[in-house]
This record gives structure tokens, sequence and C-alpha cells, in this order.
């Protein structure tokens, strides 16, 4: 028998009460143990797709299960099964940090000691345990994230989804948070997460969907997807000001700054010829960088919307 | 895998435990709320009921002197801790269930297996929770001016429990379709307070004229208030004891039923 997917969704659609269709009958596969990203712009159907798994929002069509469980057969038990961190604080703040984590695990049908030692454990495992008498409202951002965090796990969840879970934090939380995911997904979890951050997506996800006006336009590994690039754009920083950009044909190459050059090159074509010829003309490189996130280009390219891509390079930023 | 195995109740039995585990979790919660802000919830009630006593009671009750038979201030002590559990019970549950609409934390909720049946049953036994401590206040501050007696044991505190029931129901569908804060105090404000002062609390409806008390007969108040009272004194003017129970009692389930269909088809609250 083979083992069921963590998510698997078919048709999936829903149409709000002002008859706007956020989704356009989606299909979705998410295998045991991934750590999946689900990409989109702005308004693209992210949210309204985690909000149905997780039964805020209601379906207008189409079928989800969550480990074979049929939500429309028996949500109760798929709910049991999914921890879900979502965008935006929804907490009270007037609740003390360890009420607010023992509470939820109440809800999941946890005893008062189960609960207590399974607030515990996460409390200290997100570094709030110091925390927990005070109430959350004197918490930091990246503290209430991983408040917010610390309550989707407290029942042991084999699927966690998380809305945007760095939004808004500095670059170091959103580092030690990553590598936090990372161990929870090496311990079994299967992690689904939606995020403006692509190089977030880059460096956490094994396999990638993009949504995009309701619909799927990309569903496949993120080493195929980056695989899709032809060029990437190196952005070089030089040791002596130049007046106009070298001459480096096939190379495209530009002066952006005196001092920085930034130079396309396709996959096929080789680094080092690229700095020998710049050596032989006597322009010596101090520095080297990816003009951009490489999966940004793509995510531009698929979603071909240049509002949304320009929130992206900001968000991104 | 997750090192801990909080697997799932696998059992009808294990999953009536773990609803059990979810009520009463929502209920602490509630009464959590209430106690952490007491000088909203459970002090305004004490004050306003000592002035009640005080002005209507102890100052112009002596003026009046008895109301059907009995001292005016014993009188009004059954309808005035009526009050404070209708406006309680109700204002509990409306405030705090919108509150947790308004910011959201319902959404920890709802995307628990905690069924919709226990989420309204948590909220209500919240509204209820309040309901009773300031019933037991008001009767405290009552009894430093009244005798308190009890006629009916069953009576008064089965039509307090019924009273606080229907009343944290009421509050709930308003909290259920509210949108903004000022949508969870028009009702309080221009139904509840209106109907419940003109509900029998300060008078017996023998003094009013014929018009107004054929009136006052569809006035919902009138038989909780009536009723209650008679588990104090066993008197309850011309209003039916028994009938008063059963007609309060159906409010509860319609009430109930009514909610807990909104619920299931996510009107309100999901999108």
């Amino acid at each position: 028998m083979t083992e069921p997917k963590a998510l698997s969704i078919h048709g999936l659609k829903k149409v709000y009460a002002g008859g706007f269709e956020a989704l356009k009958g989606i299909d979705l596969t998410v295998e045991q143990g991934d750590f999946f990203a689900l990409l989109g712009p702005n308004g693209a159907g992210k949210s309204t797709t985690i909000g149905i798994i997780c039964s805020l929002v209601v379906k207008t069509a189409g079928a989800v299960e969550i480990f074979g469980i049929d939500i429309d057969r028996d949500f109760a038990a798929a709910k049991r099964l999914i921890g879900v961190v979502p965008q935006e604080f929804n907490f009270s703040i007037f609740e003390r940090v360890g009420d607010i984590v023992e509470t939820q695990a109440g809800f999941y049908g946890l005893r008062h000691e189960q609960a207590a030692r399974q607030t515990e454990k996460y409390l200290r495992k997100l570094g709030l345990w110091d925390k927990r008498n005070e109430q959350a409202r004197h918490l930091s951002g990246g503290m209430k994230r991983r408040l917010m965090i610390a309550r989707a796990l407290v029942h042991e969840p084999r699927l966690l989804i998380l809305d945007e879970p760095t939004a808004g934090v500095d670059i170091e939380i959103r580092r030690s948070m990553w590598s936090f995911l990372r161990e929870m997904n090496e311990a079994g979890t299967t992690i689904i997460l939606t995020t403006h951050y692509l190089e977030e997506a880059e460096s956490l996800c094994r396999n990638i969907a993009i949504i995009d006006h309701g619909e799927i336009v990309e569903n496949t590994t993120m080493r195929a997807l980056l695989q899709q690039l032809s060029t990437e754009t190196l952005v070089l920083d030089l040791a002596e000001p130049l007046t106009e950009a070298p001459e480096l044909a096939p190379y495209g190459v530009r002066r952006i700054e005196p001092t920085r050059l930034e130079v396309d090159i396709a996959r096929e074509q080789d680094l080092n010829e690229v700095f020998q010829r710049l050596d032989a003309v006597g322009i010596r490189v101090r520095s080297m960088r990816n003009k951009s996130n490489r999966l940004e280009q793509l995510f531009v390219a698929l979603t071909q919307s240049e509002g949304s891509a320009e929130t992206l390079v900001h968000a991104a930023g | 895998m997750p090192q801990d195995d909080l697997s799932i109740p696998s059992s009808r039995r294990a999953v009536f435990d773990a609803n059990l585990v979810a009520f009463r979790t929502l209920l602490l919660k509630e009464i959590r709320r209430f106690l952490r802000i007491w000088p909203q919830t459970l002090i305004p009630p004490a004050i306003s009921m000592a002035l009640y006593f005080a002005i209507f009671g102890a100052i112009i009750g002596r003026r009046i002197g008895e109301m059907a038979g009995f001292d005016y201030m014993e009188f009004i002590v059954p309808g005035l801790i009526m009050m404070s559990v209708i406006t309680n019970a109700y204002a509990n549950v409306s405030a705090s269930f919108f509150s947790a609409k308004f910011q959201k934390s319902i959404e920890a909720l709802m995307v628990s297996p905690t069924p919709n049946s226990v989420m309204l049953a948590g909220f209500v036994a919240g509204g209820v929770a309040r309901g009773l401590a300031v019933a037991a206040i008001v009767t405290v501050m009552a009894a430093f001016f009244v005798e308190i007696r009890i006629h009916n044991w069953f009576v008064t505190l089965g039509m307090l429990l019924l009273t606080a029931i229907v009343f944290s129901l009421a509050g709930f569908l308003n909290g259920l379709f509210a949108d903004k804060f000022d949508d969870i105090s028009i009702i309080p404000a221009f139904v509840l307070t209106p109907l419940t002062y003109l509900g029998g609390v300060f008078y017996a409806l023998e003094l009013l004229p014929d018009f107004w008390r054929t009136l006052s007969y569809f006035n919902p108040i009138v038989y909780v208030v009536s009723s209650f009272r008679y588990g104090f004194f066993g008197y309850s003017g011309d209003v039916p004891v028994a009938a008063s129970f059963l007609a309060v009692a159906a409010f509860a389930g319609v009430f109930w039923g009514l909610s807990l269909w909104f619920l299931n088809r996510g009107i309100g609250l999901r999108t």
C-alpha cells in the first residue's frame, strides 16, 4: 500500500460572496517529509488555499486530504495532524505567553499535565520560556512570531503550515527560525511555507508550487525550477574605477558605477574565461555576488506581473 | 517523526474525552478573561446594585412602603439580581466572542479539532460563569440591606441558570453577527435595558393600567423576573412559573440550535 500524501488537493475552487474566484480548481500534492514552498504574488490564492486546509475558509468545490483523511469526511481528525502559523498575529495580546500555548494544547485535547509539558518543551525550544509569565503584548515582533510557532507545534503536528513566518523579522531571527524549521523537517515534520522572501524558499524548500490568479502555474522541484534559468547576472566590485565598460563579447557587460560592473553569463559559459579576459585588460575584481535571487527571476517570468515583481524585489531586499 | 506521539483519539470515548478537555480549556480561558479585567466585569455591577439598593430601596423605598405585600427593598432584590445576570451573561459572551473575532484569536480555536458545539458550549459556559459570579456578588450586597430568604431553591437556581444560558446564547449570536464594536452595544442599549427596566424589576405588574399590563406580557423578561421572584417569596403575580420555565428553556433550545446552525455553515465566522 502506498504511503498517503501529506497533502493532496484536487480541483479546489473558491468563489467568494462578491463573485471573486480566488481558486480556479487547483491540484496540488505534498509528499510526507517534504519542505514545500507555495509562492505567489499578493492575492494569488495562497492564503485562501491555506485557509481551506485549516478550515478558516469554506471551499466552493474540490477535495482536500491530509495524510489520506478527507476533510469532508473527518475534518477533526485531519485538523489534529496540522499546525498553522498564520501571517498575522492572532493571539490575545493581554494573555500570558504560557497560557496562550497551553490553551492551544487544551483545544487539541491534551490534558493539563501533558499540555504543560508540551508548552514548556516548545517555549524552551523557541527561547520563550523566560517570558512565559509575561503578557504577549510585551514581546518583540520576533518573539511574537516564535510564540505563534510554539503554539502551532504544541500538539506535535505532522504537517506544519507557515504563512509568511518571517515577515517583518530581522535577518538574525530569520536565520535562526530557518535553522529551527530545518531541524523540525529533519525530525520528520512535513512543512509547507508561503513567503515573500524568495531567498527563504530557495534556501529551505525542496519542492515548490507557484500560484497566480488562482491557478498553479508551476509545480516542480526547486532544483528543476532553478535549472530553467538560462543566464545569471553577476555584480563585480572592482579595485580601480573605470570610465567605460570593457568589451567582453559574447558576455554582456554594463558599467553600473565607476567601480562596479554587471556581467551576464549563460549557464554553459565559463566564469574563468571572464576573469582571464578582465585580467588581460588590467581590471582587478575585489568581490563578486549574484545580482538578485535566482528564484526571483523565475518567479517574475512565471507570474508575468510587473506589480508583483516590484513588490517581491522590495520585499526580498 | 516528532518525538512525542500525541496520536489521534481512536475511539468515540477518546474523542469525547478530548472534547471535554477542549471545553474545560475554553471555559477556564473565559473565566481567566473576566477575572483579569475584574474592575470592568465584577466591580461595576456591585457598585450599580449598591446604588440601586441605597436609592430605590433605602431612600425612596421607605416612602413607597410595600409592593405586592412585600417590603419594597425586599421586592426589588430578585429583579436586581436577575438584571445583573442578564446584562453580564450577555455582555461577557458578546464582547469576548467579538473580540476574539476582531483580533482573530478565534482562529486558534477554529483550526483545532474542537467541534462547533464545544466551542459554543465553552463561550456560553463562560457567560454563565460570569452571570453566576455577579449574581453571587449582588446577593451578598443585598444581604447587607435585607434578609435573603429562599422559598424554592429549585426554581431560584433553575431560573438563574436557564436565564444565564439564554442570555449568553443571545450574546453569542450578537457577537457572531457583529462587524464592529458598536454592534455589540446596540442591542444591550436599545433592547435589553428597556426590556429589563420594563420587566417588573421595580414594580408589580398589577400596578399598571390594563393596556400596559397586557403589553408587558409580551416582554420575555417579565417571566424571568417574576419566576425568579417566586423562587424567593413564593409570589409571581399572575405569571405562571411552570410555563415560564418551559418558555425560557424553549428560548435556550432555539438560540442554541440557531447558533450551531450558523456556526456549522460558517456564517459570521468563516469566509
